[in-house]
């Protein structure tokens, strides 16, 4: 049994963010890029199933400019067995990455596709959901536990959802995306990131997966959040109450 | 292709036919529990609990079950950091191999997550070192491209800039980000066939039985605060060489170990060093303000005549300014706060028109030497070397130390090649040193920071007589005054220093500063500064000297915050840690042990 983990290169989540000056997005030059916390997670999984005999090979799937690469190499330190680079120096969204995916999918074949539940840098939270209506496959999202069982082709999700812990059970092939709390990714040995360089890595381009890059989303603005104004202290409720009419307006 | 001769005792394969790739690797391992930034709002910057005290934790290596063998890797020369030192003597060695036909496997291992987010300099660049190692810098882009335009220096008062003749020759420098610069340096190090692997920490020394140094190990990962192996345990690797080279900069854990064992100070005759901490930040200001290439050095106030110190402002290119203080830390006065001196000093009114209107992109900290000529220690031990500021070659009235680095890269890379290929002696680095423009450098330098043991005064006016009458040809060589942590007084013989509160806009609370140096540990790991004595804070930094850790330390790591019983009591927000090695230095009873965190932790500067 094969299972693909999509990846994604982004900025490093203790990177302090600094929006570009004239506004269109954030510096992302001289800025430390590393793989999204929950892509590790995801492919923690994947190995964690691999390891225990249920999968055969788990492929690591990036998209991307060249630096991508070194994202991958990780995810191969970390113990994929190959890795796929989808070029691309344009701005990929979601829909453009399960498109993507979904095409994958045709040539790879695998039963299980695991993603990160969203990515640090634009918390779109759609790829997983998107890659699951495109292929119309069952989805488990926001996974705190991943079971799988082999031989009745079934995997059992546990979500972390609104409510609390929503147990669902989905027939393989299968998308799930990951969570926080579902596993506590390994560290990328020496050995292992000496043994990644030689393992292979495939080159694609969205034209040859026959996918268009055309934007359908466009940023308008980036901005900095309002700075946090300084609290006030009242000395009654009857005060709160005046300011929370008169002053802030909301009632 | 070349081949990569390595000895895995675990694993299948013996001999990897590795392709060399030609592309920056800039892995990182995995970083064990990683938040979202905005799925958790977990605040990494503030000051975090810790347990109350900390007890001496052994070495981690006790933790790893002993029954459990580690990786074992080998190569023909290791070097602890990629620094401007180990990258110079990295690339120096290959390129040795490249003329001469011979075939040596090099590797370099980082504890920063990538290469140069530990490397934090003022940096004015003198290109002495970088025109003998790479002649052709230029062409290969690398990013040396402000030259110095202006030179002043001014003494300071509170209200006034009084400008003094520029003792230093700066024509022919480039103001730079090191951190940049020692990026480029890896990958050319890289394209050469130097393995370079950040995010590994060098934690100890591998001795043979002969007490020769065979390489270096790096951190069991994924230990608990109690010391437990959490899941994603993975115990250290050991990185062995023929020759180990250690490039760790200022009071590099290691390399003091190394001088410790095998006395080298009292072998090269050397005194103890001494020392200044340098806290800067790097500036995008307003581009009507900003002169590339100028240079601004001060001297004076907010410091008293008694703590010998200054600042520096550089502008470099897209309309980006390092501006920093130095204090040197044999400051008598515990209640002294490098810190906060630097935050006064940006309100001086010749220097906050430069950053009005401008925003902080950068914050960070670190050590440096201030021994010169008299504190160099033997540099060689059985089994390798140390180079760079480990053994300290910075040049103190010239305030630059990257140019001496390099060079003593290069030639312990020069007689590294020697050794290896032709059996020579590593003591000839000793030699090699001596007959090299580094000591000649140095030895003119000696007595400029010496003089200031009898006052800002008597210190200025021998620098002049140095400068302009001397140059070094006196037979004399004034010695260092007592060793930094010595020289702090009891709190009894001070009273407090008031500092202004921080506006927001020229000047900091330390929380916001350290959010800009992208620092982050692991924060589930045993904490990586140890108390040789647990009860020495409470028994004597807090009583004698009011706690001069809670001052000098620029990241907040150590806190006294009352307990249960309202006694106060130490806490070390380990988390918080820039790598600084101030508190090493520092800590009056030396009771402070600075010892490497999990790899991958640390600062993250990119352009400091």
């Amino acid at each position: 049994m094969k299972i693909m983990v999509a990846i994604k290169r982004v900025i490093d989540y203790a990177v302090k963010i600094r929006v570009k000056p004239d506004k269109t997005g954030v510096v992302t030059q001289n800025v430390k890029m590393s793989m999204n916390p929950f892509c590790e997670i995801a492919l923690e999984e994947a190995l964690r199933i691999r390891e225990s005999g249920l999968a055969s090979e788990v492929v690591a799937v990036t998209m991307g400019p060249s630096q991508c690469l070194d994202t991958l190499r990780t995810g191969l330190a970390m113990g994929a067995d190959r890795g796929i680079h989808v070029e691309s120096t344009s701005a990929l969204h979601p829909l453009h990455v399960a498109k993507i995916l979904r095409n994958l999918v045709e040539n790879e074949k695998p039963s299980l596709i695991i993603l990160g539940k969203q990515a640090i840098d634009d918390d779109c939270n759609q790829t997983g959901q998107m890659v699951a209506g495109l292929l119309n496959w069952p989805q488990g999202t926001f996974a705190s536990k991943v079971v799988l069982d082999k031989e009745k082709e079934e995997v059992t999700v546990d979500r972390e959802v609104d409510d609390g812990i929503e147990t669902v059970q989905l027939n393989l092939p299968a998308v799930i995306t990951t969570d926080l709390r579902l596993n506590q990714p390994r560290y990328a040995t020496l050995p292992n990131i000496m043994k990644a360089k030689s393992k292979p890595i495939k080159k694609f381009t969205p034209q040859e997966l026959n996918v268009e890059i055309k934007p359908d989303l466009e940023i308008v603005e980036v901005t900095e959040p309002p700075k946090r104004k300084a609290g006030v202290m009242v000395s009654s409720v009857d005060e709160l109450i005046h300011k929370l009419k008169n002053e802030a307006k909301v009632i | 292709m070349l081949k990569f001769r390595s000895i895995f005792s675990k694993s299948k394969s013996n001999n990897l036919f590795l392709l060399r790739s030609l592309t920056k690797s800039s892995t990182s391992p995995a970083d064990a529990f990683s938040y979202s930034q905005n799925a958790f709002s977990f605040s990494k910057h503030s000051s975090l609990p810790a347990p109350a005290s900390v007890s001496r934790v052994p070495l981690s290596r006790s933790f790893a079950t002993d029954s459990e063998a580690r990786d074992s890797i080998e190569y023909d020369v290791v070097v602890v950091g990629a620094g401007p030192a180990g990258l110079s003597a990295a690339i120096r060695l290959k390129q040795l191999c490249h003329q001469k036909g011979a075939d040596l496997s090099v590797c370099v291992v980082e504890k920063g997550a990538e290469v140069g987010a530990h490397i934090i300099s003022g940096n004015v660049f003198e290109p002495r070192a970088l025109d003998e190692l790479l002649p052709q810098w230029k062409q290969e882009e690398a990013p040396i491209n402000t030259p110095v335009s202006s030179d002043k220096f001014w003494f300071l008062t509170k209200n006034r800039a009084i400008s003094l003749p520029s003792p230093f020759h700066n024509k022919g420098n480039y103001v730079i980000s090191l951190s940049q610069l020692v990026r480029w340096l890896g990958a050319k190090a890289e394209e050469l066939g130097v393995e370079i692997y950040p995010g590994f920490a060098a934690s100890e020394i591998l001795y043979d039985a002969n007490n020769k140094v065979i390489g270096i190990g790096t951190n069991d990962m994924g230990i608990a605060k109690d010391g437990s192996k959490k899941e994603n345990f993975q115990p250290g690797v050991e990185v062995k060489g023929r020759i180990t080279l250690l490039a760790e900069g200022c009071r590099g854990s290691l390399s003091e170990k190394i001088m410790g064992k095998y006395n080298l100070k009292e072998k090269g005759g050397a005194q103890h060093q001494t020392y200044a901490l340098g806290i800067k930040e790097v500036w995008e200001i307003d581009e009507k303000k900003h002169q590339p290439g100028a240079v601004v050095h001060t001297l004076g106030w907010p410091l008293d005549h008694k703590t010998y110190g200054g600042s520096f402002l550089y502008h470099m290119k897209d309309n980006q300014i390092s501006i920093g203080f130095v204090v040197a830390l044999n400051y008598q006065n515990p209640f002294m706060n490098p810190y906060e001196e630097f935050q006064k000093f940006k309100h001086h009114p010749a220097i906050r028109p430069y950053l009005e209107g401008g925003t902080v992109i950068q914050y960070g900290a670190r050590t440096l030497n201030e021994g010169g000529f008299q504190s160099i220690p033997y540099p060689v031990f059985p089994g390798g070397a140390i180079i760079g500021c480990s053994a300290g070659f910075l040049n103190v009235p010239k305030i630059k130390g990257t140019h001496t680095a390099m060079k003593s890269g290069m030639l312990a890379a020069e007689v590294t090649f020697g050794v290896l290929n032709e059996g020579l002696d590593m003591d000839m680095y000793w030699n090699a040193l001596r007959n090299s423009w580094i000591w000649d450098e140095l030895y003119k330098a000696r007595n400029y920071r010496p003089a200031f043991e009898y006052g800002l005064i008597p210190g200025l006016a021998l620098s002049g007589l140095e400068h302009y009458l001397l140059r070094g040809k006196h037979p004399f060589t004034l010695k260092h005054g007592k060793a930094d942590h010595e020289a702090t007084n009891a709190a009894q013989l001070h009273s407090p220093i008031h500092y202004p509160k921080a506006d927001g806009v020229l000047s900091f609370d330390v929380p916001t500063s350290l959010h800009r140096s992208n620092t982050n540990h692991e924060h589930d790991q045993p904490p990586h500064l140890r108390l040789r004595d647990p009860k020495i804070p409470e028994t004597v930094n807090l009583p004698v000297y009011a706690a001069p850790e809670s001052r000098y330390c620029p990241a907040r790591v150590y806190e006294y915050v009352a307990d249960e019983h309202n006694q106060l009591k130490l806490q070390i927000n380990a988390q918080n840690c820039l790598h600084c090695k101030a508190c090493d230095i520092k800590d009056p009873k030396q009771n402070i042990e600075w010892t490497v965190p999990e790899g991958g932790g640390g600062p993250g500067y990119s352009v400091m």
